[in-house]
């Protein structure tokens, strides 16, 4: 078993789909089908923000493909005018593959939730991005279980009483970006169902990366978790303490008066959080999306603490690594230049013999 | 009779042959079939000279079947009894259906495989074993306490003990190679003495070996070395009085070559790719016995195929339901315990309505099982095996050519019904070889896609309904992205009929379970034809899969007694052919032997209201065409059950 040099080609995530001169509108990419969400629900406010950004990427509507699993936020590709499937709980991100993989003309999202793709799902999560196959990733983490009707999820506070642990919850749960990371994530980015232009600005990053771009969205299930991102969602000088924005080249600041900044934590390791006045400006660490090593943005991940004391938001990492898309169809391009295609010679093999009549 | 070995020195050089015929200097008897036994540790190659030996004997013009017979372990503990490793191979100058019963020869390269094997040779049979590696401890670890081959207690049968290793060693003794290399090469020796006791050509496995070790042309040489000094120790030594001939056979004018059942599969995979137009996606994990399936076909790239290795079972059939979903030939295999974790995906086919084939190359169970034994006990499971009302098309091939065939109009059932198909193979089929007549290219059946290109509500909407069905067929469109004005969303939940929209309705639901039913019991498959030569028979023999060959066999043992039994075998299990209720009623008794507890009998029971007998033997192994030929007499006189 030995190693070869794939010499893949590095493209854009929007590049070999078609596009259209046509002007579009949100209500283009919207399908006649009531929608049955409960009302207040945050997947609404997401729902809009995807109908408003698609018309901007220009691509040709029958060219876009929403795949889900199952589960409330798997119930969105019926409400987009696109091609669609909801398919069955956690196989999303596999059958997304197997699209992605056959057609480079098609721009494929998956739509999952927390339960969908951090539990039944997690092995197909890791595995697409692993490969980074071009696919943008949208997880709808509202740290609950809806359609069942309230169990507690892989992203659930441990000691969480729901209807299937009186007593509080006893696993410790995922964080989905450090999660993400691990399993090599080339593009990964968090978002707050109520924040649209943010979670627009994301959505456009995501589907510009080539590879699987991995998108968080806080999402607020008003009947079985409400309020559970209230103190990030409502907005206001509380909000401005916990939230830190990233932008990619700038210092990573927040705060009321942006007053407090991350920089590198004790001997190295880490990121901590510190006054600016205290450590100097020269002290704030500079966003950088582009770093090749993981542990920056890894670090960044582990500053969001699950009770939202502080959470970061915007694109973690966007780095341009080989997808298996593009290498599975490079294989087959060159076999085909390379090799017969002669049907009949296959059959017959190397080693026949003739029987006369 | 044993003859000992007398420490020959045997000097390497050239096999006499030319244009296949071999010229021998000692008596030649005429055999109209044979069957051979290589048995030996699972490191010592005995899959490969088997392989070798059927070559020849394909490429000399004989009909022949073969049965390989290894553990699960790559690598047991050498010499051991779960270690041994064999190949089976019967060929013959007529046809034959089955890889034999029991061997003629026993080549035995160990006494682990001895122990194992000599109940199967039948008194008088030939046994070649290797003396080498008769040692004191090696017969320890098997249990023997005192060495076999000197003891007596083989005299039923005529024993020939080789020095093998001694001997390839010597052959190598003017080469580079170390001592531990040339010791490896003992199989080749084993497999040159066999060729020149049974007069095969010897220029196939010559050519084999260099394009082989093609980039170690020593150790190319030194196999052809260790295989030519087997086949001189034949002829130069006095312990071998006679060899054998059997004469080509005489089989349909045509090119044939010799196949696997996996890689008929795969080709047939190919040309459903080609004769349909469609890129192939394979998505798979590996699991034995399928994994060569995967093999095969990530060789063929250049006709457009696609091989996904997946992280696991579901992520295999999940990704070929979306290359289905963009208009690809979407293919998924597997075997034992994979197909109970495809379950749920091949629902959501089912619910879809996608075309698309799941292989399955049965194996013993349940669980882990037996995983390179061969059983035929998922048929319940593939006509059942899923929630709800689930039903979907099963074909099953009969024979490792048969895999082609099979594979191909499979194909058609899924593309052109909108569904998936499961194809029940074995580990029989998988691995077992057997002449294969190449099919003309265009004699293949083309399958057109038919994807939908406009609009098609019936109310003049200008709509796209996804589940509006074709009134002969009853399929649905298959409408893939990038279509412009076709955009739809499907999916697990109820489909209203026509239109696809979520429908939670009472009725509509009760009239979509009762459609999805009514397109697989109206698939097209051909009538059953049943063989009966008298005409007058009434016993009928039903069978399907690999049993074929083992079934038609003890058929032709019963009526060389002179008496009358028919033998039908099914491909298509769901649906079943149209004739299948009156055949069945026109035979005083129908047999149906299987190599599970009695599924397709429990099936026709309750489809048909039909006593049929059931015969059924799991052990992990193929029917005997014997054991059958006595259950079909017991069957004639009444007996049976």
């Amino acid at each position: 078993m030995s190693a070869t040099d794939l010499g893949l080609p590095l493209m854009g995530g929007l590049d070999a789909i078609p596009t259209t001169d046509q002007k579009q509108s949100a209500k283009d990419y919207t399908s006649d089908q009531e929608i049955r969400w409960c009302p207040g629900c945050g997947d609404y406010a997401v729902l809009a923000a995807v109908r408003g950004f698609l018309p901007e990427l220009g691509l040709r509507r029958e060219n876009v493909v929403f795949i889900s699993g199952i589960g409330c936020s798997s119930r969105f590709p019926y409400y987009l005018n696109t091609y669609g499937m909801h398919s069955i709980h956690g196989r999303a991100p596999t059958i997304a593959t197997g699209l992605a993989v056959t057609r480079p003309d098609l721009s494929v999202f998956v739509v999952t939730g927390d339960g969908d793709a951090l539990s039944i799902g997690g092995n197909h999560l890791i595995h697409a991005i692993r490969r980074n196959v071009n696919l943008t990733i949208l997880l709808f983490n509202n740290r609950i279980y809806g359609l069942t009707k309230g169990q507690y999820s892989p992203t659930s506070e441990v000691g969480k009483i729901t209807k299937s642990t009186p007593r509080g919850s006893l696993d410790h749960p995922f964080n989905p970006l450090s999660l993400v990371l691990g399993a090599e994530a080339s593009f990964v980015a968090r978002a707050i169902d109520a924040d649209r232009a943010q979670l627009t600005d994301v959505l456009r990053k995501a589907t510009a990366h080539r590879g699987t771009s991995f998108v968080e969205i806080y999402q607020d299930c008003p009947i079985f978790n409400d309020g559970a991102f209230d103190v990030i969602r409502r907005g206001g000088d509380n909000a401005k303490q916990r939230i830190i924005p990233l932008r990619h080249g700038e210092p990573i600041r927040f705060g009321v008066n942006n007053e407090y900044g991350v920089v590198l934590g004790e001997g190295g390791f880490g990121l901590r959080i510190a006054p600016v006045a205290g450590v100097g400006e020269d002290a704030v660490l500079v966003h950088d999306t582009e770093r090749p090593d993981p542990s920056i943005a890894f670090a960044l991940s582990r500053l969001s603490d699950h009770d939202l004391t502080h959470t970061i938001t915007g694109v973690f990492r966007c780095v341009r690594r080989p997808t298996y898309d593009d290498g599975a169809r490079l294989q087959i391009r060159e076999a085909k230049a390379t090799e017969s295609a002669d049907l009949a010679a296959l059959l017959r093999g190397r080693d026949t013999w003739t029987v006369d009549a | 009779m044993t003859i000992s070995d007398s420490a020959i020195t045997v000097q390497p050089g050239a096999a006499k042959s030319s244009n296949g015929a071999i010229e021998h200097s000692r008596e030649v008897l005429k055999r109209s079939c044979v069957v051979i036994r290589f048995a030996g540790d699972s490191g010592d190659g005995m899959q490969l000279t088997g392989d070798r030996f059927s070559s020849a004997a394909a490429a000399f013009g004989n009909d022949l079947a073969t049965m390989p017979n290894f553990p699960a372990e790559i690598r047991a503990p050498a010499g051991t009894l779960p270690g041994v490793s064999s190949f089976q191979l019967h060929f013959a100058d007529h046809d034959i259906l089955t890889a034999g019963d029991q061997p003629d020869v026993l080549v035995a390269m160990n006494p682990a495989a001895l122990k194992a094997n000599i109940a199967d040779l039948p008194p008088g049979g030939i046994l070649v074993a290797n003396s080498d590696e008769f040692t004191k401890r090696n017969l320890t670890k098997v249990g023997y306490p005192a060495n076999p081959l000197e003891d007596g207690s083989l005299c039923a049968y005529t024993v020939h003990s080789v020095a093998m290793e001694t001997l390839a060693r010597g052959a190598l003794e003017h080469t580079e190679l170390s001592k531990k290399d040339a010791s490896r090469s003992k199989n080749m020796f084993a497999l040159g003495l066999l060729c020149w006791m049974y007069h095969r050509p010897t220029e196939g496995t010559e050519r084999y070996l260099r394009e082989k070790f093609v980039r170690r042309p020593d150790l190319a040489e030194a196999n052809i070395l260790a295989f030519r000094a087997g086949w001189n120790y034949g002829e130069t030594t006095e312990t071998f009085a006679v060899t054998y001939e059997v004469s080509p056979a005489k089989l349909d004018a045509g090119t044939y070559r010799q196949i696997t059942g996996n890689t008929a599969l795969a080709y047939g995979i190919v040309a459903a790719g080609q004769r349909s137009g469609l890129p192939v996606f394979l998505g798979s994990y590996p699991i034995t016995p399928a994994s060569d399936i995967l093999h095969e076909l990530s060789k063929h790239k250049a006709f457009n195929v696609t091989t996904f290795q997946a992280e696991d079972e579901i992520s295999g059939i999940g990704a070929a339901i979306g290359a289905a979903f963009g208009g690809a030939f979407g293919v998924t295999t597997t075997s034992g315990p994979g197909i109970s974790l495809k379950s749920e995906a091949a629902g959501l086919a089912v619910a879809l309505e996608l075309p698309l084939l799941i292989i399955d190359v049965q194996r013993g169970g349940p669980s882990t099982g037996l995983p390179t034994k061969t059983e035929q006990s998922d048929l319940l499971q593939a006509m059942f095996g899923r929630n709800g009302e689930c039903p979907l098309p099963i074909v099953a091939p009969r024979s490792p050519t048969d895999c082609f065939d099979a594979a191909l109009d499979a194909t058609r059932i899924a593309i052109t019904y909108r569904t998936p198909v499961i194809l029940l193979s074995d580990g029989s089929l998988a691995n077992g070889s057997e002449p294969w007549k190449v099919p003309a290219v265009e004699s293949l059946p083309p399958i057109e896609p038919g994807f939908a290109t406009a609009p098609n509500a019936p109310d003049g909407s200008g709509e796209f309904w996804p589940y509006q069905r074709d009134d002969d067929t009853l399929a649905r469109p298959w409408a893939v992205p990038g279509t412009a004005g076709l955009e739809h969303r499907i999916g697990g939940l109820e489909k209203a009929d026509g239109r696809g929209s979520i429908s939670y309705d009472p009725d509509n639901h009760d009239h979509m379970v009762r459609l999805r039913q009514a397109k697989v019991d109206g698939i097209t498959v051909p009538g059953l034809e049943v063989d009966d030569p008298d005409g007058h028979a009434e016993l009928l023999v039903l069978g399907w899969g690999s049993t074929f060959g083992a079934i038609g066999a003890g058929c032709r043992q019963v009526r060389a007694h002179g008496l009358a039994i028919a033998q039908a075998h099914l491909r298509h299990l769901n649906p079943l052919p149209a004739n299948l209720a009156d055949l069945l009623h026109n035979y005083r008794t129908v047999l149906v032997p299987e190599m599970n507890l009695g599924q397709l009998a429990l099936l026709l029971r309750s489809r048909f209201l039909i006593d049929v007998k059931s015969y059924t033997k799991v052990s992990g192994l193929p029917f005997k065409a014997e054991e059958l030929r006595n259950v079909f007499i017991d069957a004639l006189k009444g007996d049976l059950l």
